[in-house]
């Protein structure tokens, strides 16, 4: 469906939104037509959730509550993939401690 | 130059090398060919990301496991446009195409670099991967070429690079660089000694390319230009790991006896009980610690009693007959759960372990009833962790028993396990024999150092203060079997000096005679147990090996 969309997700992986969550969080958004951004605070900054380098950056470790908003076509069925892609832990195995 | 050099480092790979050093060249002393225009520029900059890309694709191809997901990501920054928008604004004012890209991507480091998280900081050498290889492509230098079977220095080195060379033989020993770093990872899955670290001293700054140096990455030390002696000492620990090695992987199955004939337990420690299906039972006298925190991760929620059984059975069936401690929820610390745990300042002081049990419960009697409920497929124990006071254990005991009459009255099969405790808090291990109730004690030396020596385990800049061969520590250990032995309790050491083949023949000299260890250490540990012969009590009177 169209329209605007918000949100919202705890980060329960081990090392947060790292190197490999990054690329399969950013990959999966931009499977999206729709604007995506996130942020780790309702005051922002916004960012583009499609641009790893920007999610990278937001630095969001294990606990972060992860704020979640789109804008267009299939802007609900975006934030549902994405937000159970986090809660799948970005589908990796719990003991990857070799990372942490 | 003095005669030789030895430099500290801290060990990040497991292994010995013999080489010459081959330090690191900035690859970012180019002599880059500045277009006429702007234009001109950012079409210079597009071409360069371009080939710097198909040449990490080429490289993903030849790639396996962890290094495909660090090149995947790697890649994945490189294809975003964020770096070149930066870059092109850049040359937009004015900058040649190699100076905009170096400022975009230095600047992103530098952010990295400044983090307090060790993870993200690791990732700055991703980055100035994808830095050199747009850099290499825009002037044509390429990769610079590591002479085979070298000893690599340098500040770090970047996952590339160390892919595209053939480490065979050779070393790697970096100022910087941390044992979390993508590098570490990659050398260890390739074995590839390496230590990291050695700029902290000061004591790298004289070393000369070409000279000759010898990598011991099991003490963690580099030393150039070594003389006759010390070439000789290293050749003979280089040939005693080799041959630790070989008769690990053949020894693994066969009992761990000491030089002098004692038996030495080894039992193996687990996380999740799929980890079971990978390990030999004959290789273990049984498991010595299976952590219960993974019913609590992911999307599972809270743990419903089901499946802790089916994962507790599991465990006890694939055991066949021999023990299996099981630890009761971990979770605190470092190792916080949303919606259970408690938020707090200094977690690893706060509302952790037996604790949180004690606090939450209902989420504890779901626990032990799935344990009760799988006690009789095997030979389970249940261990208690963070205790601090025996009072827990009386409280502890009481929901066992009074689940077990619950459970009677339901007509479930069930059986009450042995109960007994870790021993991590000093408050135990300085009195252990107040802690009567407790049918064996596991020490967790991870825990127990921290709080001797008031070190929190997730601060990498105080690691070297976290020592678990402490003379401290070591004493508190050694009261422990002490008091254990008297009043016929048995004793064990889960922590990760179990693991640690350096620390082993410090423990098995505190009187400990029971290991648990990672999976991946069993033979090792065995085979360091083998040659280990207590230390004699009057020096002089016999010969020791």
């Amino acid at each position: 469906m169209n329209g605007e969309a918000t949100e919202e997700v705890i980060i329960t992986h081990k090392v947060g939104l790292h190197a490999r969550p990054s690329v399969k969080f950013t990959k999966l958004a931009k499977t999206f037509p729709c604007v995506i951004e996130i942020a780790t605070s309702p005051d922002g900054p916004w960012i583009d959730a499609k641009s790893i380098v920007k999610v990278m950056a937001a630095r969001a470790p294990e606990g972060t509550r992860l704020l979640m908003r789109a804008n267009g076509e299939a802007s609900l069925e975006a934030l549902a993939a994405l937000k159970g892609l986090v809660e799948r832990d970005f589908d990796e195995a719990h003991s990857d401690a070799s990372l942490g | 130059m003095p005669a030789s050099a030895r430099i500290k480092g801290r060990p990040a790979s497991p292994g010995y090398a013999e080489g010459r050093i081959h330090l690191a060249r900035d690859p970012g002393d180019s002599d880059y060919v500045p277009a006429s225009s702007a234009e001109g520029e950012i079409e210079a900059l597009q071409t360069a990301i371009s080939v710097a890309i198909s040449g990490l694709q080429t490289l993903v191809e030849r790639a396996e496991g962890d290094a495909v997901d660090i090149l995947e990501f790697q890649l994945a920054m490189l294809a975003d446009d964020t770096f070149f928008e930066v870059a092109s604004a850049k040359i937009g004012e004015g900058a040649q195409a190699d100076i905009a890209w170096r400022y975009a991507l230095d600047e992103e480091i530098a952010g990295y670099l400044a983090s307090d998280d060790e993870y993200f900081k690791a990732r700055s050498a991703d980055l100035t991967d994808i830095r050199d290889r747009v850099l290499g492509a825009l002037t044509g230098a390429g990769e610079t070429v590591i002479p085979a079977g070298s000893i690599y220095i340098g500040d770090d080195l970047t996952p590339s690079a160390f892919l595209s060379h053939d480490w065979r033989g050779g070393g790697i020993a970096l100022r910087r660089g941390s044992a979390t770093s993508h590098v570490a990872m990659l050398a260890r899955a390739a074995g590839v000694p390496a230590i990291v670290g050695i700029g902290a001293a000061g004591g790298a700054e004289g070393l000369e390319d070409g000279v000759s140096a010898l990598l011991d990455s099991e003490q963690g030390v580099l030393i150039a230009e070594p003389d006759a002696k010390e070439r000789a000492e290293f050749q003979a620990a280089y040939e005693r790991y080799l041959k630790t090695i070989r008769d690990a992987d053949r020894n693994a199955v066969q009992p761990a006896l000491t030089a002098d004939g004692e038996r030495v337990e080894i039992f193996v420690n687990i996380a999740d009980p799929s980890e079971v299906d990978a390990i030999d039972v004959a290789t273990v006298d049984g498991v010595g610690l299976m952590r219960t925190e993974f019913l609590f991760g992911g999307d599972r929620g809270l743990p419903d009693e089901d499946d802790q059984y089916a994962a507790y059975r599991k465990v006890l069936e694939w055991a066949d007959g021999k023990p299996v401690i099981i630890r009761t929820a971990d979770i605190g610390g470092d190792k916080p759960i949303e919606g259970y745990s408690v938020e707090e300042d200094n977690s690893f002081l706060g509302m952790r372990g037996i604790r949180l049990s004690l606090r939450r419960p209902a989420v504890f009697r779901q626990q032990i009833r799935a344990l009760l409920r799988s006690a009789p497929s095997g030979r389970l124990k249940v261990m208690l962790p963070m205790v601090s006071v025996p009072d827990e254990i009386d409280r502890a005991i009481a929901l066992f028993e009074e689940e077990a009459r619950l459970l009677e009255t339901e007509g479930v099969e069930h059986a009450i396990p042995e109960i007994g405790i870790m021993v991590e808090v000093p408050s135990v291990a300085v009195q252990p024999a107040r802690f009567a109730r407790a049918a064996f004690f596991s020490i967790g030396s991870n825990d127990l150092t921290q709080y001797v020596l008031a070190v929190s385990r997730d601060n990498a800049d105080l690691s070297e203060l976290a020592d678990p061969a402490d003379p401290s520590v070591l004493a508190l250990i050694e009261n422990v079997v002490a008091v254990a032995r008297a009043q016929n309790r048995e004793v064990s050491l889960c922590g990760d000096a179990a693991s640690d083949t350096r620390l082993v023949p410090l423990l098995l000299q505190t009187g400990l005679r029971k290991l648990s260890v990672a999976a991946s250490r069993i033979g090792m540990v065995k085979e360091v147990v083998r040659q280990w012969r207590k230390a004699e009590p009057a020096p002089g009177l016999r010969h020791t090996a």
